[in-house]
């Protein structure tokens, strides 16, 4: 049964990363409830988005107008636009109550604009709900082993 | 080099923005000589913490000793060079360098040193040179500390002048007037000159070009989606950064004043972005105020509407959402940002919930605002590296600019590129002065 679910689950992290590649911004937003939330902390062990500062901490107001920009005429910092190339793999069931499953994923992301290619990785948590057609993301969590790093600007949701 | 002939009426010339040899300059007479912001005192609080910091490229820590003195030193050995303070902040005794065990007290200055024979007679441990070096002036204004490594020069205050009105209302809007460092730091880059960024934060005539995918975006937002309120800010940002060129020219003012500081004023107020006397937390915390200061006072405090002010060379900070921002150069064309965000004590615990949703969305490495700045910087970057035209036109406004009360001069509105001339003004003492004191 578990074995069944996480295959499951796997085809929709797989999906999700194929998505985002596509730059299909719409799609993926999509995957989200109607309150759901996307988080990229800035510090390591970082348990709270509301009191200290995030590299992308989006409600699904803040999410629908990050996609809405991802795909308006005039977007300077998508003007050339950034390729990337998403790995999902090491997905692990870590909580399962009610009808959320609660998984823990390794990802790889490069991305490439305007001559410069970037690396990023880390740990991702996806909060599932079962919904008809397969799963709602409640939240994503993106952890980046360089999330305090100095950066260049990030655009593109990981 | 005539550094004078690249600064005229109303126009820079671009080798300012893209000649190493002008960095280098600036490195030395402008950063090593200015009084530079290196940290608040409440990322010091107690003897034994410490902060690292930079001045220009000098990577610095912030420390206070025990007898409660803050101090600013080079982050070097003086035995091989080696830095010694490795974590970003913290708390220690003393600092034991890794190479061979030199040890210095939370002054900088050196304590021990294994193995002392045989050295000859000019070494001296309780001599400056074998400390880690100090900057000569550290200079605290009611908290914010500022450094300088010239050991002669005006005083802070003298620095500072009408500026340092816009460090108070960052301090004047907690009703227990003290503020600290909290909720994290960003820290961003990109490929274009230091001083592209300040130029920026008091620009009133960009954020409808290249502001306007956010804006877009904001301005169709539904309402009704679901927000725990960490979106409402932002959104409400993105849509006043959409205001008509009318609004920036009727409404809104830019001042400047000596040393290249100047801020941008009457940008909004708090109504407009908190929902002042709608919102709960918003209404507790005007009652902390009056509680703390009285009605007029409190009312004083809320009537200031400065956006973002600029000490020059390397701060910017906004006092209505607490927001500080440290300019770093690393080289002609790479730049590095530090931003912080300031809790007000005394005030409702959520409101630095506000503070923090707005940081993201303005200011963060991520940000739907920001991170197209970031990429006209680095538009710039490749633009005045590239030869082609000689000047960067800064004269919108020069016929028109008039003097302020208070000793500065002002743009008609805030179009004017005032505040750029004015930096300038300050740059071009710097880089021309004679009889430099640098230790």
């Amino acid at each position: 049964m578990t074995t069944h679910v996480l295959t499951q689950i796997e085809n929709f992290l797989i999906q999700e990363a194929k998505i985002l590649d596509e730059r299909r911004w719409d799609d993926w937003l999509d995957l989200f409830a109607e309150d759901g939330w996307y988080w990229v902390p800035i510090e390591e062990g970082q348990t709270d988005p509301k009191n200290t500062v995030s590299l992308m901490y989006d409600d699904r107001q803040l999410l629908e107008t990050r996609v809405r920009r991802l795909t308006a005429g005039t977007l300077h910092a998508q003007t050339p636009i950034s390729r990337t190339s998403r790995i999902v793999t090491n997905a692990t069931l870590e909580e399962q109550a009610d009808d959320t499953q609660i998984v823990r994923s390794k990802f790889q992301m490069i991305e490439y604009r305007r001559d410069k290619q970037r690396i990023f990785g880390g740990t991702q948590w996806h909060a599932l709900e079962k919904a008809r057609d397969g799963f709602l993301l409640k939240w994503k969590k993106v952890e980046l082993v360089n999330c305090d790093s100095m950066m260049d600007g990030l655009t593109i949701p990981f | 080099m005539q550094v004078e002939k690249l600064i005229q009426e109303g126009r820079i010339h671009r080798d300012v923005y893209s000649d190493p040899i002008i960095f280098e300059l600036e490195m030395e007479r402008i950063f090593e000589k200015s009084w530079v912001y290196v940290g608040h005192e409440s990322q010091v609080k107690t003897p034994g913490d410490f902060a690292t910091t930079r001045i220009g490229r000098r990577p610095m820590v912030m420390m206070r000793h025990t007898d409660g003195k803050i101090h600013v030193v080079h982050n070097q050995c003086a035995h091989r060079g080696a830095m010694v303070v490795s974590q970003d902040h913290g708390h220690a005794k003393e600092f034991v360098c890794c190479y061979h065990g030199w040890t210095y007290g939370t002054d900088g200055k050196l304590i021990r040193v294994p193995l002392q024979q045989g050295y000859p007679d000019h070494f001296d441990p309780a001599a400056p040179g074998t400390s880690m070096v100090q900057a000569p002036r550290v200079e605290s204004y009611r908290g914010f500390i500022f450094a300088s490594l010239a050991s002669d020069g005006p005083s802070l205050i003298d620095f500072l002048g009408y500026m340092a009105t816009s460090l108070d209302d960052m301090i004047d809007r907690a009703p227990s007037n003290e503020i600290e460092v909290a909720g994290g730091v960003f820290k961003h880059a990109f490929d274009g000159n230091w001083k592209l960024y300040l130029e920026n934060l008091c620009d009133a005539a960009h954020p409808l070009f290249v502001h306007k995918s956010s804006i877009e975006a904001a301005e169709h937002q539904d309402h009704n989606s679901h927000t725990d309120g960490a979106g409402e800010i932002g959104i409400r940002q993105m849509r006043q950064n959409g205001a008509p060129y009318k609004f920036w020219q009727e409404q809104v003012g830019i001042w400047t004043y000596p040393n290249g500081h100047s801020y941008l004023g009457d940008y909004h107020d708090d109504e407009k972005l908190v929902a002042a006397k709608r919102d709960p937390v918003f209404a507790e915390y005007i009652v902390a105020m009056e509680d703390a200061k009285g009605r007029d006072e409190t009312q004083r405090v809320l009537d200031v509407t400065r956006w973002n002010s600029n000490i020059y060379p390397n701060l910017s900070f906004m006092s209505q959402f607490r927001q500080l921002r440290v300019v770093y150069p690393v080289s002609v064309n790479r730049t590095e940002v530090f931003t912080y965000s300031f809790r007000l004590k005394g005030a409702p615990a959520k409101m630095f919930e506000d503070t923090i949703a707005f940081a993201n969305v303005t200011n963060g490495t991520g940000s739907i605002v920001l991170t197209d700045d970031l990429e006209t910087y680095g538009r710039i970057g490749v633009g005045v590296s590239s030869g082609g035209s000689e000047w960067i036109q800064v004269g919108r406004g020069y016929t028109t600019d008039r003097a302020d009360e208070h000793g500065g001069v002002r743009g008609e509105d805030s179009t004017s590129e005032v505040y750029i001339r004015n930096m300038y003004d300050a740059w071009l003492s710097y880089m021309t002065a004679e009889n430099l004191i640098v230790t």
